[in-house]
């Protein structure tokens, strides 16, 4: 199944949010985690996850320093502040939001919103 | 696996090539391409085959700087990478069009001059209009630069419109100082009407808002640069005129207001066109003068603190120290645009706290002293302006220190301090629109 654009890129933030809120990551590790949850049916140009945690960054919702694990190599790690949880939470509601009036609307009933049980 | 390093290299050349992405993005994205190389090499996949598919996954050069690009916009207001491509063939009209809106300026304001009663005599209220013939101007300039709808244009002409109105129908006592304070304070409100334009009509992004302050910034520059240039141009015409017997103060007379007129317009031209030259300005102006102002306001702390206030008390203290604030309003606001928002706190950040927090403490001294004296000396108009701007400009100063000190110690994000700055700039817009409209009649337009 091909995933429309506009929609991968809506859900990037949340996804990276509730990947970081379950424990902190670097880059690559998210990316396999989001490959993982999504059974590679959300397809991500690897590229465009680091601009996107720049931006949460930014906007104070993850912290991130660098460390050196085994290897040689520094690496970045990130790990969800309190307003990344908030965030996460905000996000959550309005996706709920959106998948019960999907549902509603195609009359599957509870379908999608039992996708989102957990939220 | 000497291979491997190589090509590597290789893909790190490419991708550095692009403004936005910067060295420790590149070390982020190397790790994570050879994270990748490594799972698929794992998997049975040759090193030459596992870069194909990690260079692949990771996405196009393009892609990549594009996104970056659009978080780190910051970094990029230098070359645009974001570019549409006709940028290039349209730069020469767009001269013109500049042209063509600084010509109407400088004519409009010259009309006026004449209607007014030039060379004879001065009509005041000239004085209290002058903005509303080149500001208005300016708004149309960005209007069409930014490709405005009809609607949003007309909308863009209503305050302009109030504002001619307003300011005309009140009975000004000619010369009186509610209309000096129209005159100075009226340009301001109009400044705000062309961030309008000026961010294509949207007026509550944070970015836009940034873009602003920027182009605001930068334009006072280029105005300050523009006029410099002219009054050595003015002056050496003096010096040739001389021996001819010419009266070059008439000259300079007719010349000089629509000239200041029409470089409204040029500046804003300059800046718009030209912002790789003035990029590397503004951030050298800023390091530069912080840490001068720093020390200037923590060697007066000390010298009020000794000395005392004492009784040379004027009543120009108020509007100096709004002057002083609004400077280090004007270098925190710079410092902050200039910034890449992505660095831990620096010196310079330190610096500009120290900057602010001991302009805050003399204002608190002088505003103090102010307050117990205004009750025998009573309200004017001048002195209700300059106390409320002092006060917006406290609330303001305070709230960057607070936030400044948070992210400082690590407990904000430069973020919420830009956010607070971009929030609270209307505040000012708003002050200034009610010393046009409200403080006039408040004090009988005297």
């Amino acid at each position: 199944m091909n995933i429309d654009k506009d929609l991968v890129a809506a859900s990037a933030t949340p996804l990276v949010l509730a990947i970081l809120a379950e424990s902190e990551s670097y880059g690559y590790a998210i990316l396999k985690r989001v490959r993982e949850i999504s059974e590679g049916e959300l397809e991500w140009t690897d590229g465009m996850l680091y601009p996107l945690l720049h931006r949460l960054h930014r906007l104070g919702y993850v912290t991130r320093e660098w460390r050196i694990p085994s290897e040689e190599r520094r690496r970045r790690y990130y790990a969800i502040t309190d307003e990344g949880h908030a965030a996460l939470e905000e996000h959550k509601r309005q996706w709920v939001t959106v998948a019960k009036a999907l549902g509603d609307a195609w009359g599957g009933g509870d379908l999608l919103p039992l996708a989102f049980g957990r939220a | 696996m000497d291979q491997l390093d190589l090509e590597i290299e290789e893909w790190r050349t490419f991708v550095e090539q692009s403004p936005a992405v910067d060295g420790r993005d590149l070390e982020e994205l190397e790790d994570h391409l050879r994270a990748q190389i490594a799972d698929l090499t794992e998997v049975g996949l040759s090193p030459d085959e596992a870069l194909l598919v990690a260079v692949k996954r990771m996405g196009t050069v393009d892609e990549l700087s594009r996104e970056f690009a659009r978080e780190h916009s910051a970094r990029l207001w230098r070359q645009l990478v974001i570019s549409d491509s006709g940028e290039q063939e349209q730069s020469d009209s767009r001269w013109l069009e500049a042209l063509v809106f600084a010509v109407a300026a400088a004519a409009a304001i010259q009309v006026a001059r004449i209607a007014a009663g030039f060379p004879t005599e001065q009509a005041s209220w000239l004085l209290r209009n002058a903005s509303l013939f080149v500001v208005p101007f300016l708004a149309g300039y960005f209007a069409r630069r930014r490709r405005l709808t009809l609607r949003q244009s007309l909308g863009m002409a209503v305050p302009f419109l109030i504002a001619a109105v307003v300011i005309n129908v009140y009975p000004f006592v000619e010369g009186g100082s509610t209309e000096l304070l129209v005159a100075t304070h009226l340009p301001v409100v109009l400044w705000f009407v062309v961030a309008y334009p000026y961010m294509s009509g949207v007026l509550r992004s944070h970015e836009r808002r940034m873009d602003f302050v920027r182009f605001t910034g930068e334009w006072f520059i280029y105005y300050v640069l523009i006029a410099l240039g002219g009054g050595v141009l003015m002056a050496l015409t003096a010096f040739i005129l001389d021996p001819t017997g010419v009266d070059s103060e008439r000259v300079i007379d007719w010349v000089l207001p629509p000239a200041a007129a029409g470089a409204v317009i040029v500046a804003a031209w300059l800046v718009e066109s030209k912002k790789q030259v003035i990029e590397n300005m503004a951030p050298v102006l800023t390091m530069l003068f912080t840490p001068l102002f720093a020390v200037m306001l923590v060697a007066s702390i000390v010298v009020y603190l000794v000395t005392g206030l004492g009784n040379a008390f004027d009543r120009d203290l108020l509007g100096v120290f709004d002057a002083l604030l609004v400077v280090v309003l004007g270098l925190v606001l710079y410092g902050i645009s200039a910034r890449d928002p992505s660095t831990p706190p620096s010196w310079m950040d330190r610096i500009q706290l120290v900057a602010v927090v001991s302009a805050l403490v003399l204002d608190v001294i002088v505003l103090g002293a102010m307050i117990a004296r205004i009750g025998e000396l009573g309200f004017t108009p001048n002195r209700t302006a300059a106390l409320g701007l002092n006060v917006l400009l406290l609330v303001s100063l305070a709230g960057t220190a607070w936030l400044s000190a948070r992210f400082i110690s690590g407990h904000g994000t430069i973020h919420r301090l830009e956010t607070w700055q971009t929030s609270y700039l209307p505040v000012f817009g708003v002050w200034a629109a009610a010393v046009v409209v409200v403080l006039p009649p408040l004090f009988s337009f005297m």
